[in-house]
């Protein structure tokens, strides 16, 4: 099943999904060593990004959050993609220097119809997400 | 571009701004005729941000006029002022990486006091806020607040997504502002415009009753603003060449009490070590009334006055730097007290006349701030 949405950030991946339902700040609630969520107050608490697709509503926070993005793909623990609901720029732009694929506004909540593990293709050149089910 | 004509970073930059056109739903591209560049400081970017400009120093040129935001320590005196060797490494190799990448090592969050004046409706794209506000509100030239990194990118592309304050209907005030405080010097500016940015948040706030031209006052009171809340443009008639009110927008007043209460609340401590003016930097015209109050004297505690090395080049010449440094002080280069790591070098106590540098002081610097006038604090 193919749905549509929105190319923010080139390349493609498959991987395994991790969801947050919490918006993110990537400077302060993610360990850039291990791409472990160390922000408790996050429902993603304690689990590593590393390798994932991560899917969450929105980033939030400090610009610095871009830079932390790219310190997670040179330390090999950045997302494997991302998925928003919907893009702001300190994740686009942290996703487009650490070349880690992205599309936001899907034509359906991501959050609904995906669960922790599901193997899924994010398509960040058409803007789509592909699902095997 | 897209296609990787002129190099990856090139193509890496314009697919940064055709992200962020489309997140904030831009029609197109529009060409800017400078870019202000923030995000220099190894303090802020750390590590990260040293590999990302490296790497983008490979292939990555800038194509227009670009000018760099102060980094964490003054790239001559460091040493004398007690930073690191390791720490001075690591800023000069953030300063190689845009050096290579042609952009000008200016150091200073004040572009527009050496000669980057764009004028009315000159479409720009610069990212330190106080110096958005400024050209903005002041010279009339159109920038949203960037980001260090999508300031480099319009710099490399020569463009920026046309959205935001480039647009006239996004120049429109959406508060008033009835001054009816008596504003003395620069810290009263500052303490205004540090109430306005906390109700404000990013409205376009438009002052009534003040009567006043003074360029020092403006930058004070724009950088409060972009400091407390996300002001990046203001009107103000004599000053701003626009003044779009529209119907009837929202009311405020700032009396004689809001002025106290601010001052006020801006200041954690009675007493200080240091004596830090020049957030933003110091214009030529701030540093002669500084050697005025400091001429003759044998000051007790640290004094330091951050500016340009332009600035400061003019400074020299005039005799005002020896006056200052003849009394204990420093005039000190390519850096301020916000973005200089200041509490490793022992220091836990700062005054300052800046609102903007009395929030930042405190909450970056882990500083306990006193805040006042220079004739307060000197």
């Amino acid at each position: 099943m193919i749905i549509n949405g929105r190319a923010i950030s080139k390349g493609k991946a498959k991987g395994e999904v991790l969801l947050s339902r919490d918006e993110i700040s990537f400077l302060g609630d993610v360990d850039p060593r291990t791409g472990v969520v160390v922000e408790k107050k996050l429902d993603a608490y304690r689990k590593s990004m590393a390798g994932k697709i991560l899917v969450f509503p929105r980033g939030r926070g400090s610009t610095v959050g871009s830079y932390v993005l790219y310190q997670l793909k040179k330390n090999k623990k950045a997302p494997r993609a991302i998925i928003n609901l919907e893009a702001e720029t300190i994740v686009a732009v942290g996703a487009i220097i650490s070349k880690i694929p992205m599309v936001d506004r899907l034509e359906r909540n991501p959050l609904e119809f995906l669960k922790n593990g599901d193997i899924i293709k994010v398509d960040g050149d058409k803007g789509l997400v592909e699902v095997e089910k | 571009m897209l296609a990787c004509q002129e190099g990856e970073t090139a193509a890496k930059a314009m697919e940064i701004l055709v992200a962020i056109g489309k997140i904030f739903g831009a029609e197109k591209m529009v060409p800017v005729t400078s870019t202000q560049i923030s995000g220099v400081s190894y303090e802020t970017i750390g590590e990260a941000g040293l590999e990302l400009l490296e790497s983008f120093a490979k292939d990555g040129r800038v194509r227009i006029p670009s000018y760099l935001n102060p980094c964490g320590i003054d790239l001559e005196r460091w040493r004398e002022i007690g930073f690191s060797k390791e720490f001075a490494k690591k800023q000069s190799k953030i300063i190689d990486a845009y050096r290579k990448m042609g952009v000008e090592l200016s150091l200073t969050c004040t572009p527009y006091l050496i000669g980057a004046t764009p004028k009315r409706n000159e479409h720009v794209a610069w990212s330190e806020s106080s110096a958005v506000v400024f050209a903005n509100s002041v010279l009339g030239a159109r920038t949203n607040r960037e980001s260090g990194i999508s300031a480099l990118a319009a710099a490399i592309a020569g463009r920026t997504p046309y959205f935001g304050y480039h647009l006239n209907e996004e120049r429109v005030a959406s508060l008033l502002i009835d001054v009816k405080a008596k504003l003395r010097d620069v810290s009263d500016f500052g303490a205004l415009g540090y109430y306005v940015g906390g109700v404000a948040k990013e409205k376009v706030p438009a002052f009534l009753g003040i009567n006043e031209r003074n360029l020092d006052k403006m930058k004070s009171l724009g950088a409060a603003m972009a400091a407390s809340g996300g002001v990046a443009l203001f009107f103000m008639k004599g000053v701003t060449p626009e003044w779009r009110v529209v119907g009837r927008p929202e009311k405020i007043e700032f009396t004689e009490r809001e002025l106290k209460e601010t001052k006020e609340s801006l200041s954690t401590s009675n007493e200080s070590e240091l004596i830090a003016i020049g957030c933003p930097h110091c214009s030529l015209d701030e540093i002669r009334e500084l050697t005025k109050k400091v001429e003759g004297k044998k000051l007790t505690k640290k004094f330091w006055v951050f500016t340009s090395r332009k600035i400061k080049n003019e400074a020299d010449r005039l005799g005002y730097t020896g006056v200052i440094e003849n009394s204990g002080g420093k005039v000190i280069c390519d850096t301020c007290m916000v973005v200089s790591p200041i509490e490793h070098l022992g220091i836990k106590k700062t005054a300052t006349n800046s609102a903007k540098a009395a929030k930042y002081l405190a909450s970056m610097r882990k500083q306990k701030v006193v805040f006042g006038s220079v004739d307060d604090l000197v």
